[in-house]
């Protein structure tokens, strides 16, 4: 049986009114929504407040470096595709150190779900500018503003054409968690990238912030659609919108290695017979 | 040099076929019987330019490449210009009649007569199989299987520019044969190169996943691995960088592949992180570091044995590592697997080191027998451990018992912070110091298993030659023409170079009149690894760092300075 308490309850390293509270319980009950067993669902992350997040759930998980969620993620599902496999990271994480894992990903459409805590600011190592800090925005790394434009993944990955876009907010729980089931039930890449206020290094885009403006997407947006939704994706301003902005059908990743017809890869015993074959080749 | 060996240079610019000469030659002579050692140098350029490919070839075992050219193939001038003054006393030169050339010791080839232009290469395989005494049905058949999968019209034209031009061949003057001594029973071997070996030692392991992006000397394993994944069940995934390489084998290897990367020093470089990574969480990795000369991108297309120290002390933080020098192609087929074993026997990071010289080099080897060969096997899936199954249990040995996630009712935690026995991050101190020395530990085990170095010669030598890794039959083959010489020599090879067991060869230095290391790098980092471990100084040293292979001539000149 798949229930809340399954996945464990567990003190966490949170500042208390951090977005990542939310968060983790948003993805709590998707989990049992979705009615999988912690033992099948593997949660890979990075470094950072949001990659902690693994540790306050009962879940086999992999906590690598900074940045390389996604690699590690892809190798694993790569190895037993049986696995739900779920990256949660931040947006420093995923969008800066891993920049290049992001759009790699959604080029190769791995059945991963994605889930960036997306605080539009450092926040473990004390608020310097993310990828997605705007601009102008002061830290004490940046204290003349920041001089760049902000990354915009939704829109990226909407132009990328990636499998399934959403954007969620931690301040609509119940929202996100129906966003998560959508996006982990997607055969395919799966990105959602969820606004969460940091109440200690961003004292601009706080909780109040993204409330006023993170507003469901229009009931006869078509995620289909894809120029409809690079509309939609490069809406950012007075309105956020949130919700499913694209989606297509592409193959997963995984589906195009013939080993992987044949189970999960550690479950595939050496043919010698095949390999003596091969060395003959070189005779 | 005896008689029996001969040295063939084949030389021209990329593009000109020079390699297929001399595959098709290195195929039909494995065939024939002979052993072989090929020695590849180009440049890092698809056209022009100058490349060669020597084989050297005897009826005897060879395992060194040689410098002195017995037979040139000059398919341009330039290697005329470059090569002349390599050429041995019975040296001959094969060119075209056009270049131009006169004297005893040109064989000149009428190829406008014998062949198009762009069968060229053919007519200089048919010419040169002639002089080597080489059946032609052997050099025919070699050729067929090459061009089979091309198109019919090519094959047929490619046999009429061969069967002409050993027509031709065959009525030249003797002077200008140069005969190999007949094998009489020729045993079966598999013509192969170092980077092959290491790719099927990895399929012999059970290898099933490898991530890689593609980088002189390193490349052709894991285009081996990707020309048989479909047949032997494993996914290769040209990756999006190095580092993303080695993160997907960690993450694969977490959930159940036996994985590999490989690549040379400066993707290593990036790969750095992932290894420290493979130690903290215990994910077992095999990292092929395939050596060209650095610094930077350094000279992409050559040799050297530079980067020892950088992989011996590569990671941030402190944790047990092996490292294999493979010195023959069996070596680098067998260390591999070995390599696979200890990885998941030791569960962190395992390293085969290779370089140019050896990815390249084809060499007759005696077939291995795979079927006798298990493969490595992560943890059986079916044994469900107690309830209180603790993935970082603290153990003597420093070994934990792995699971994998998704396959029992527990749940599996891997982290790249300091953890609990649990997997889970923690600030303990004093938990920090118990992990760390339980990951330490498994330097005893690793230490127990090492691979001894090879020792030859005299117990107590005038002269003890020291080397590792490629470099292992050029200072056998020294050695053994020193003897002959009434010198009394040993010789030292290390085919692990970390960690290493003193006990296991101090003797032998302590025993020698003089030592003497023998390296492919500028500054001696081996005879430095042997002096901080065991504080034996070898101040006598033989380097080479100009991109090409360490030679026996080359170790037998400069020994007289050192
Ligand atoms: C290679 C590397 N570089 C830098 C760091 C330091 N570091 C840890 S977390 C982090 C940024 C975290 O930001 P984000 O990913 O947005 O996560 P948040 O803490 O905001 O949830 C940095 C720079 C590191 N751990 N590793
Ligand atoms: S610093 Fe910000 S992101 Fe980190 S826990 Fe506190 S509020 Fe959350
Ligand atoms: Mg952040």
């Amino acid at each position: 049986m798949v229930s809340f308490e399954g996945y464990g309850n567990y003190e966490t390293a949170w500042c208390p009114g951090c977005g990542n509270h939310a968060i983790l319980e948003a993805l709590k009950k998707a989990l049992v929504t979705a009615e999988l067993l912690p033992y099948r669902v593997l949660i890979v992350s990075g470094i950072g407040q949001a990659a902690k997040s693994p540790h306050y759930l009962n879940v086999n998980f992999f906590n690598g470096l900074h940045g390389r969620a996604l690699p590690a993620a892809t190798g694993a599902k790569l190895a037993n595709p049986d696995l739900n496999v779920i990256v949660e990271s931040g947006d420093g994480c995923n969008y800066g150190e891993g920049g290049n894992h992001f759009l790699a990903a959604i080029r190769r459409n791995i059945d991963v779900t994605l889930l960036v805590h997306d605080n539009q600011v450092y926040g473990l190592t004390k608020g310097q500018a993310s990828p997605t800090t705007a601009e102008g925005f002061v830290t004490k790394a940046q204290p003349a503003g920041v001089p760049s434009i902000p990354f915009n993944p939704v829109a990226v990955a909407t132009a990328m054409q990636a499998g399934f876009v959403a954007r969620g907010f931690s301040g609509n729980v119940d929202h996100l968690s129906d966003l998560i089931v959508k996006a982990m039930a997607h055969p395919g890449f799966a990105l959602v990238d969820i606004m969460q206020p940091c109440v200690s290094f961003n004292k601009v885009n706080t909780f109040a912030w993204y409330k006023q403006r993170c507003q469901p997407v229009s009931e006869d947006h078509d995620p289909t659609d894809w120029e409809q939704a690079m509309k939609v994706a490069f809406t950012w301003g007075d309105r956020i919108p949130i919700g499913v902005i694209y989606h297509n059908q592409r193959p997963a990743f995984e589906t195009h290695f013939s080993a992987l017809k044949r189970g999960p890869l550690i479950k595939q015993p050496v043919n010698t017979t095949k390999l003596a074959g091969i060395l003959e080749s070189f005779a | 040099m005896p008689e029996t060996v001969l040295n063939i240079m084949i030389g021209g610019e990329a593009g000109q076929g020079l390699v297929t000469i001399g595959q098709l030659l290195a195929k039909s002579l494995v065939r024939a019987g002979y052993f072989i050692v090929v020695t590849q140098s180009y440049q890092s350029r698809i056209r022009g330019g100058h490349n060669t490919y020597t084989i050297r070839v005897s009826p005897d075992e060879i395992q060194a490449s040689q410098e002195s050219v017995d037979l040139l193939v000059a398919l341009d001038k330039q290697t005329i210009d470059l090569h002349q003054d390599e050429m041995s006393a019975r040296g001959l030169i094969v060119v075209d009649e056009a270049f131009d050339r006169r004297g005893d010791n040109y064989v000149l080839v009428p190829y406008k007569q014998l062949s198009p232009e762009r069968f060229a290469n053919i007519a200089g395989l048919g010419v040169l199989s002639v002089m080597l005494g080489l059946d032609g049905p052997l050099v025919a058949t070699a050729m067929d299987e090459f061009f089979g999968k091309k198109n019919e019209e090519m094959v047929k034209q490619n046999s009429q520019v061969l069967v002409g031009s050993r027509a031709w061949a065959e009525a030249l003057d003797k002077s200008l044969a140069r005969r190999l001594p007949a094998v009489t029973n020729p045993q079966k071997r598999l013509l192969m190169n170092g980077n092959e070996a290491i790719a099927l030692g990895a399929l012999s392991a059970g290898v099933k996943f490898l991530s890689f992006y593609p980088m002189s000397p390193a490349t052709s394993i894991a285009l081996t691995l990707a020309a048989k994944a479909e047949a032997m069940g494993l996914i290769v995934e040209q990756a999006e960088d190095e580092i993303a390489a080695i993160n997907m084998a960690l993450g694969a290897s977490y959930a159940g592949a036996t994985a590999m990367v490989s690549t040379s020093g400066g993707g290593f470089a990036l790969m750095v992180e992932g290894v420290s990574l493979a130690a903290m969480t215990e994910t077992p990795i095999v990292i092929v570091v395939a050596q060209r000369p650095g610094p930077a991108t350094g000279l992409p297309t050559r040799t050297e044995q530079g980067d020892l120290e950088f992989v011996l002390h590569a990671g941030h933080g402190e944790f047990p590592k092996g490292i294999f020098a493979p010195g023959t192609i069996e070596q680098n087929f067998y260390l591999t697997r070995r390599a696979f074993e200890l990885a998941e026997e030791y569960q962190g990071p395992m390293f085969v080191l290779t370089d140019q010289f050896m990815a390249d080099s084809y060499r007759a080897v005696t077939p291995f027998e795979v079927a006798d060969l298990p493969a490595v096997r992560p943890i059986e899936l079916q044994i469900l451990p107690k309830m209180n199954y603790q993935r970082y249990a603290i153990t003597e040995s420093g070994v934990s018992p792995r699971l994998l996630p998704g396959y029992t009712k527990h749940v599996i935690g891997a982290d790249s912070d300091e953890h609990t026995t649990d997997g889970h991050l923690t600030e303990d101190l004093a938990v920090r110091v118990q992990m760390q020395d339980k990951r330490y530990r498994k330097l005893t085990g690793l230490s127990a298993e090492v691979t001894p170095p090879e020792c030859r010669g005299e117990e107590h030598p005038d002269l003890l030659l020291v080397c590792w890794g490629t470099t292992r039959g050029a200072v056998h083959e020294a050695a053994t023409r020193l003897k002959t010489e009434g010198r009394s020599v040993g010789t030292l090879h290390f085919s692990q170079v970390w960690p290493l067991v003193p006990e296991q060869f101090m003797n032998h230095l302590n025993g020698a009149k003089q030592v003497v290391a023998v390296e492919g790098n500028a500054t001696g980092q081996f005879a430095r690894l042997i002096r901080t471990t065991t504080g034996f100084h070898i101040s006598r040293q033989i380097l080479r760092y100009d991109g090409l292979p360490i030679t026996p001539e080359y170790i037998l000149k400069n020994l007289a300075s050192v």
